[in-house]
């Protein structure tokens, strides 16, 4: 599978979802730093990692998504390569108009870094295939501004058209988001943004592999 | 802007924090009087943040060597060795003062200095640590500096990209004028990537790097060298502001910088900003240094030379650079959006020159600034020991009550609701996040190796006896690594004291390095960096003696590590390093302050042979794979260590305890060098048997005192308690009293 990450100051989980695409692909993923407007040729995967892009001083992604490197993304999507935008990634994403909705300041109005239930709310989509249909995993959140919002005809489009991909489950949603949405995905289905850190539980260091089938899926996707 | 020539007072050098003896040392050794921005750098120089002007000569006192330790204190951090061309790189310091004043952004800060001061040494951050201590739940400040501080904290550390995986919170009415925050950071670089302050060679440029100087913090470290009294609040503008993604941008820059080859030296401005970072450089080279500030990146108009030269702002680092990468250098800081300036060159004259608008605004001797401070040997008194408690004196509780109210107290209870608001996985590393006995992260690019981390002190024994205080806190921190699998190798100490000009405080103080060096000695635990922060006292009430202890320790093989948590069921419990009663010491326990409201008695000593013995003989079953489930006993003794084992892993025990003797010290006394080991083992097995002769054989009692297995606690006669309801004891003060 051939992957890149993207990189913006400020993002700061860039080493970890280069070390979980190392260990699940076998190859290193390639970096986009933020200046760049033209991708490697026969990217599978562009994954914006998560963080706190340019501090997050102004709304949560709101600059990282105005960088050069996210028009060519946005490119690159619109031609059909698989993106996954992770916690900051997932904010970026939506900040550029990628994904709807927005990522509201959590509930508690503090930052949480737990472990939640994720429940694999579509399983027939890139990213989720190596799972089973409603299957419960595990996966830790670290954020401060993951409570996700939409408006009622987008909640309803997004929930009818089975784009909801993943949702907080058994009572563990750390953040407020409406319908306990954790992912969603674009029309397409090949934009996935999603709050939790499936980087972080891929191997028994991590006491768990759970996040594993992410990158398996769209590893067997490109196969 | 104050003119340079401002007529210097005895008001005004009494407002910077200089005695009339010290003023009159300055005119001695520079031969005339000072300008107003020579007063300003002499007063960042010679306070007692800087200088340790107070505790310099018992600091000298502490061991800081062995075969593995590579650079003991006087740096930034210390390094230590961990084999394959690997070095772990920490410190601990205090950011006290300032998180009074203003919470959020004093912790905050506090925790940007401490990383700075490990990446300014080559090192990529992997760890840190919190030790936290607020006064009286009930105070009317506490809840205020808890959530302030804990945001703080989190809100730097998240950001900039370190996994928090351990502390201390603690509560005491001693704390309610000057809470304590002491802020750990452990990095890790190779043995030949090590990068020091000395400058080296002639005319060679200085350049700053990182943020814009602005005036925030301006005397900040003569602010934390005195007490409080009620005009606190007008010390606001003295606390800095942090900026965590300039740092993050500060630590990517610098380690490519560091990489491309091009830095001589390198010293972060922290306390007494470009002042002390430039003097610091020149001296250790036996250099001058000249700065000239009109060079220097500014974010406020119409700064004087005095504001510049005193600034903490933060995120800003001095270097001495090789000429010919300055091209290369600057590129890198560019493209992560810093300041990059070259601001001065080092001279072979040993003089500290600063030029500002054309004018020498400053001239002075550099290596007086810093070996010239004065250095009191001050008086001391030598603490009381308090008397022992009467052999009789062993006040009854019902046990599961006790228990349940510890589990709910502000001490004992979980510290979950602070922990959470901190990133504690990132970088994906972290093998034991907080709520363990030590933080366990394992090192990139290795296969089986970690490091374990734990912070640790009980001030209310080094109020009762600092010099046993001192040992305990050291003997907790090696036993609390030693209870991973860890072989402890080396730690940091911050010392945490009233005012130093009072000889009770000074005797608490002198007391608790001697113990802490004994324990360090008898454990060959050097103590490689450090931090003094003294003066912390309000309207003339003191601190409880907190001298923090921040270990390191290395852990071979990561698969064989302990958690505390039970491993499985029907496993035989050894309470390894047991007196022959099980538990016997109460005073200065957490049973008698919390269940029954006393404060008396001697503190456990610590038998440090016996410390270092048991410590090689757990370390041993854990590495034969033999205990995976190894808890320290501490405060709470017996039955709270039992009590966290079993909620950890959501499974119960029965110890039933000693026929004949009184329950209440043999589950609550806080004996030391004391280790609850479930051992993955048959009870009725050959190898069970050979074990407990082995540990005999080594002069160790280690009574099989229990069986894991159940949903309950049963301890002694005491009735059955679910560990669902333990959980719920523990789980729900902190939340309770935040939120309530």
């Amino acid at each position: 599978m051939k992957s890149a990450v993207v990189l913006v100051p400020g993002l700061n989980r860039d080493r970890d979802m280069i070390a979980a695409l190392t260990k699940v692909s076998g190859q290193a993923p390639a970096t986009l730093w933020q200046t760049e407007t033209t991708l490697p040729e026969g990217l599978d995967l562009i994954v914006i990692p998560g963080g706190f892009s340019f501090g997050d001083y102004l709304r949560c992604g709101a600059i990282a998504a105005r960088m050069p490197v996210m028009r060519a993304v946005a490119d690159a999507a619109k031609r059909g390569v698989t993106v996954l935008g992770v916690c900051n990634g997932f904010q970026i994403l939506v900040e550029a108009g990628m994904l709807p909705g927005a990522l509201m300041r959590n509930t508690s109005l503090k930052f949480v870094c737990r472990e939640v239930k994720l429940q694999v709310t579509n399983a027939n989509t890139a990213f989720t295939r190596q799972y089973q249909p409603n299957q419960i995993i595990r996966c830790p959140v670290a954020h401060h501004d993951g409570n996700y919002f939409a408006e009622p005809e987008e909640l309803e489009r997004l929930e009818g058209e089975g784009r909801v991909v993943f949702r907080y489950a058994e009572n563990t949603n750390p953040n407020g988001s409406i319908n306990d949405i954790a992912g969603i995905m674009n029309a397409s289905g090949n934009v996935l943004g999603l709050m939790p850190h499936p980087e972080n539980l891929i191997e028994s260091a991590h006491g768990g592999d759970d996040g594993r089938g992410i990158f398996e899926s769209v590893l067997a996707k490109a196969a | 802007m104050i003119s340079n020539d401002l007529a210097i007072t005895s008001d005004l050098v009494a407002s910077h924090g200089l005695k009339p003896d010290e003023y009159q040392r300055i005119l001695d050794l520079i031969g005339r009087e000072p300008s107003f921005t020579e007063l300003g750098i002499f007063s960042a120089m010679w306070n007692e943040h800087c200088s340790y002007k107070s505790s310099k000569k018992w600091l000298r006192t502490l061991p800081t060597t062995g075969p593995q330790v590579i650079q003991g204190p006087g740096e930034n951090a210390g390094v230590v060795d961990i084999g394959d061309g690997d070095v772990v790189v920490f410190k601990m310091e205090s950011h006290n003062h300032p998180s009074y004043i203003e919470p959020y952004q004093g912790a905050a800060t506090g925790v940007g200095g401490i990383l700075r001061d490990v990446f300014t040494m080559g090192a990529r951050p992997i760890a840190a640590m919190n030790a936290l201590r607020f006064g009286a739940p009930d105070h009317p400040k506490t809840k205020h500096l808890v959530s302030g501080v804990v945001a703080g904290v989190g809100g730097y550390g998240n950001a900039f990209g370190v996994p928090t995986v351990g502390g201390e919170v603690n509560f005491d009415a001693r704390y309610n004028g000057n809470c304590l925050v002491n802020a750990f950071a452990a990095g890790l670089a190779k043995s030949d990537g090590i990068f020091l302050s000395e400058a080296k060679g002639v005319g060679l440029p200085v350049v700053y790097l990182g943020a814009k100087t602005g005036r925030d913090g301006v005397g900040g470290a003569t602010m934390a060298s005195a007490e409080f009294d009620e005009k606190i609040e007008e010390k606001r503008p003295t606390v800095q502001v942090g900026d965590p993604f300039t740092e993050k941008c500060l630590l990517e820059a610098c380690l490519e910088l560091m990489a491309s080859g091009a830095v001589i030296a390198i010293q972060d401005m922290g306390a007494a900003g470009l002042t002390c970072s430039a003097v610091e450089m020149g001296a250790k080279g036996d250099l001058g240094i000249e700065l000239d500030l009109d060079k220097v990146p500014v974010r406020e108009d119409a700064m004087s030379a005095y504001e510049m030269m005193l600034s903490e702002s933060q995120e800003r680092m001095l270097m001495v650079l090789k000429p010919e990468k300055e091209a290369e250098a600057e590129a890198i800081f560019v493209k992560w959006g810093l300041d990059f300036a070259i601001v001065g060159k080092t001279t072979d004259d040993l003089r500290f020159r600063v030029l500002h608008q054309g004018v020498e605004v400053a001239n002075l001797p550099i290596k007086d600034l810093g070996d010239q401070a004065p250095e009191y040997d001050r008086p001391h008194v030598e603490p009381k020991k308090p008397a022992p408690l009467a052999a009789n004196d062993i006040p009854q509780a019902d046990i599961a009550d006790a228990l349940l109210k510890l589990l709910n107290s502000p001490d004992m209870s979980s510290r979950r609701w602070v922990y959470e608001q901190y990133d504690t996985l990132i970088q994906g590393n972290s093998l034991q996040r907080p709520g363990g006995d030590a933080g366990v992260v394992r090192v990139e690019g290795h296969a089986s190796k970690a490091l374990a981390f734990s912070s640790d002190v009980t001030p209310r024994y080094c109020e009762a006896d600092p010099f046993e205080g001192g040992k305990q806190a050291v003997a907790e921190c090696w036993r609390n690594i030693t209870a991973t699998g860890a072989l402890p190798l080396a730690s940091t100490d911050n010392l945490n004291f009233g005012n130093p000009e009072k000889p009770e405080i000074m005797g608490q103080l002198v007391s608790a390095i001697k113990g802490i060096g004994e324990a360090c000695r008898a454990l060959d635990f050097p103590i490689v960096s450090g931090n003094v922060s003294l003066y912390n006292e309000t309207n003339g009430q003191a601190i409880l003696p907190t001298p923090t202890i921040g270990g390191v320790g290395l852990l071979k093989d990561w698969d064989r590590m302990a958690r505390i948590a039970f491993s499985g069921e029907n496993q035989p419990i050894l309470l390894v390093g047991a007196p022959q009663q099980w538990g016997t010491h109460l005073g200065q326990s957490v049973y008698l302050r919390d269940i029954h409201g006393r404060n008396d008695g001697p503190p456990p000593p610590v038998d440090l042979e016996a410390e270092l013995k048991v410590g090689i003989f757990v370390r041993g079953l854990i590495e034969r794979g033999v205990a995976k489930s190894v808890h320290d006993l501490s405060d709470g003794g017996l039955a709270v260590g039992l009590a966290e084992m079993a909620m950890a892993s959501g499974i119960g025990a029965t110890v039933p305890g000693l026929a004949d003797i009184d329950p209440i010290p043999v589950f609550f006394g806080e004996d030391q060098n004391r280790y609850l080991v479930a051992l993955d083992l048959d009870a009725q097995g050959s190898e069970f048997e050979a074990l407990l002769r082995e540990a005999e054989a080594a002069g160790i009692f280690a009574p099989w005192i229990g069986t894991t297995g159940g949903t309950d606690l049963k301890l002694g006669q005491a009735r059955a308690v679910p560990v669902a309801d333990l959980v719920n004891a523990h789980e729900s003060w902190f939340p309770a009293f935040m939120e309530g």
